[in-house]
């Protein structure tokens, strides 16, 4: 013992001093970002990125690097919530950068009112993709509720885009059944009932209806839609348009208390302000999100994305702490479904 | 006080006792029960009642059920194939025979999402062992049973892995004796072979079932996730954490820990069972 304690404060020392030394040296490296975003936006990020460190470079010649890290909106929310140093977040969800803010005040809580457009630099909705020459004949959200469809959707528990999905169905209800809360908890969990996978994430419920074979429709984000489309074969999907849908606006925001710390607030603005630019506008609907500026875009890629009619949280659901309580909650309408044994 | 040559443990003639000691403590203490009290500090917020309606709520029951049940049956369907395996791998000189040795390490070796979305690729219903169940209709993946062949694949190192060096120092010679003496096949192998395996398989058998019961990332791609159907308790936490509910999410981690806890209380009290009966250890 006695040896012990002669050594163990010098092998301390020297191990707080080599973690030191690691910690401080990339510290001085060039300039770097941190956007931590939700599952389908590797696509749009990678080229948002690369135009952006060269818009950065000729406006101040300086170079910077961004890395962006992707998953569950929830999951990488709590990953911020849990200390990781995000420069900015880029999430499917307003609740979920609420619950940054309100949980470790990190982000100011008028985030939303410091971009324009809700602090949305790109809308998107949500829509359906069925097997070629649709064998199941499905054309709007009843088609789903039918006995014998097999719907494939995400986890809305788990997942940002399919909070999305879910409030699509609900909101197709509730203007069917006139706000009657009984028949349109039933169509939710008739379509619920008719799902045979629930994927923790928007993109592994893509590969599960693209590359397993499973389900006759699935509900996705309409960007992931048309990349699996583009992706998977034109010759084996169709996509489907139901006759109304919900305005997703996925947000993003700034981490205060970690740009501060960084030193990268200057550049972590730019790099938020950009996303509302032409260019970036440009590469947003080319990546099939919908831009909030369409005449800055291709006009082709913007004429590829359906009309329908669009649903808000704000005005049709009582906006988002409301609907979170009604249906994500422990105990929500989403557990309701599965609150008895199915027989 | 010294502890190397103090009255409080026997002494020894290799020094080092101190520093070992404390090396262990200290390791044992920052990632065993520093995590471990972190973790029941953060579920005590709810108290014994809060985490009881927890684990009692039909449908947390039903996943702990299905994680606990299905991590059991895999551990003893592993206790058979694990043991055939370790015995093939020891007793026979054949061609590949390290290959083999060294495959049954990969579902140690592999990432567990990786693992997932293989298993889910190949027993998907239009996989390559998938289709064929089909045809027959059986699903396999997006199932219990999908959930039931990823834990037996992340398993079956546990078993080959504790029982190969035992096989290994028994003589074949031994049961070559039991054979001229007499014995049938049978008995040979129930009354020579398999008593002294009995500690190793029980060993096996709770590092496979430990490691089933927390298994999320190869199980999460296969199961399917449905509520009361293929819902597995590790999934819950992650719900709970993406409702940011921390609470309710250490809550069923407690749950798990401590019903893991009973179990390998049990097969510990069996292992020194078992020893005492058969003399070894």
């Amino acid at each position: 013992m006695l040896r012990l304690t002669r050594r163990l404060p010098f092998t301390l020392a020297l191990s707080v001093a080599a973690v030191a030394m690691a910690c401080a040296l990339p510290a001085r490296a060039q300039t770097s970002l941190l956007n931590v975003s939700y599952d389908p936006t590797r696509e749009l990020y990678k080229a948002i990125n690369v135009a952006f460190q060269a818009e950065w470079e000729k406006q101040t010649g300086e170079k910077v690097t961004i890395r962006a890290s992707h998953g569950g909106s929830g999951a990488q929310a709590h990953a911020v919530i849990d200390g990781l140093k995000a420069d900015v977040v880029t999430l499917a969800l307003a609740p979920d950068i609420d619950a940054i803010a309100s949980q470790t005040g990190k982000i100011a809580k008028d985030w939303q009112s410091r971009l324009p457009n809700n602090a949305s630099p790109y809308n998107s909705t949500i829509i359906f993709l069925v097997r070629k020459g649709n064998p199941k004949g499905i054309k709007d959200w009843d088609d789903l509720a039918r006995p014998g469809v097999s719907v494939v959707t995400p986890n809305p528990k788990t997942s940002g885009g399919a909070r999305w999905n879910y409030l699509g169905a609900w909101g197709y209800a509730q203007i069917k059944f006139a706000n009657d809360d009984a028949k349109i908890k039933d169509f939710v969990g008739a379509i619920y009932r008719n799902a045979p996978v629930l994927d923790t994430g928007a993109r592994g419920s893509t590969l599960t209806f693209a590359q397993r074979g499973i389900g006759d429709v699935l509900i996705a984000w309409e960007n992931e839609a048309f990349l699996a489309f583009d992706e998977f074969g034109k010759d084996k999907f169709e996509i489907i348009t139901p006759s109304l849908s919900v305005l997703a606006e996925p947000p993003v925001a700034i981490v205060d208390a970690n740009v501060d710390a960084n030193g990268t607030r200057k550049v972590a603005e730019a790099y938020l302000k950009y996303l509302y630019t032409p260019d970036a506008q440009k590469i947003i609907a080319k990546n099939f999100y919908r831009p909030i500026n369409p005449a800055a875009a291709d006009p082709a890629d913007v004429a590829r994305l359906p009309k329908l009619k669009l649903l808000t949280v704000e005005k049709d659901f009582g906006g988002w702490p409301a609907v979170v309580k009604a249906h994500f909650a422990d105990g929500g309408s989403f557990d309701q479904i599965y609150a008895a044994k199915p027989n | 006080m010294r502890f190397g040559s103090g009255s409080l443990v026997s002494p020894s003639p290799l020094p080092g006792f101190g520093p070992a000691l404390g090396a262990t403590l200290l390791w044992l203490g920052l990632l065993v029960l520093i995590p471990l009290a972190a973790l029941v500090w953060k579920a005590s917020g709810l108290g014994l009642a809060g985490i009881w309606e927890i684990a009692s709520q039909p449908r947390v029951a039903a996943a702990l059920k299905l994680s606990f049940g299905l991590s059991l049956l895999a551990a003893a369907l592993n206790v058979v194939l694990g043991g055939i395996v370790a015995w093939v791998l020891t007793r026979y000189e054949f061609p590949g025979r390290r290959f083999l040795d060294a495959a049954v390490d990969l579902p140690f070796a592999l990432p567990t999402a990786v693992a997932g979305i293989a298993l889910t690729a190949l027993y998907a219903p239009n996989g390559w062992i998938g289709s064929l169940f089909d045809s027959f209709g059986i699903k396999i993946a997006f199932t219990p049973i999908g959930i039931f062949i990823a834990l037996v694949f992340i398993g079956l190192p546990f078993m080959v892995r504790s029982v190969e060096p035992v096989l290994a120092e028994i003589d074949p010679e031994i049961e070559e004796a039991s054979a001229t003496l007499g014995s049938s096949r049978l008995t040979t192998i129930v009354r020579v072979v398999l008593p002294p395996l009995v500690p190793a398989f029980i060993t096996g058998f709770a590092l496979a079932l430990a490691r089933a019961v927390g298994e999320y990332g190869s199980v999460v791609f296969i199961s399917g996730n449905i509520p009361f159907v293929s819902e597995i308790a590790p999934l819950l936490i992650v719900v709970r954490l993406a409702e940011f509910d921390d609470a309710g999410a250490t809550a069923v981690a407690t749950i798990m820990l401590t019903i893991s806890f009973c179990f390998l209380l049990v097969i510990n009290l069996v292992q020194s069972w078992s020893r005492r009966r058969l003399g070894h250890g």
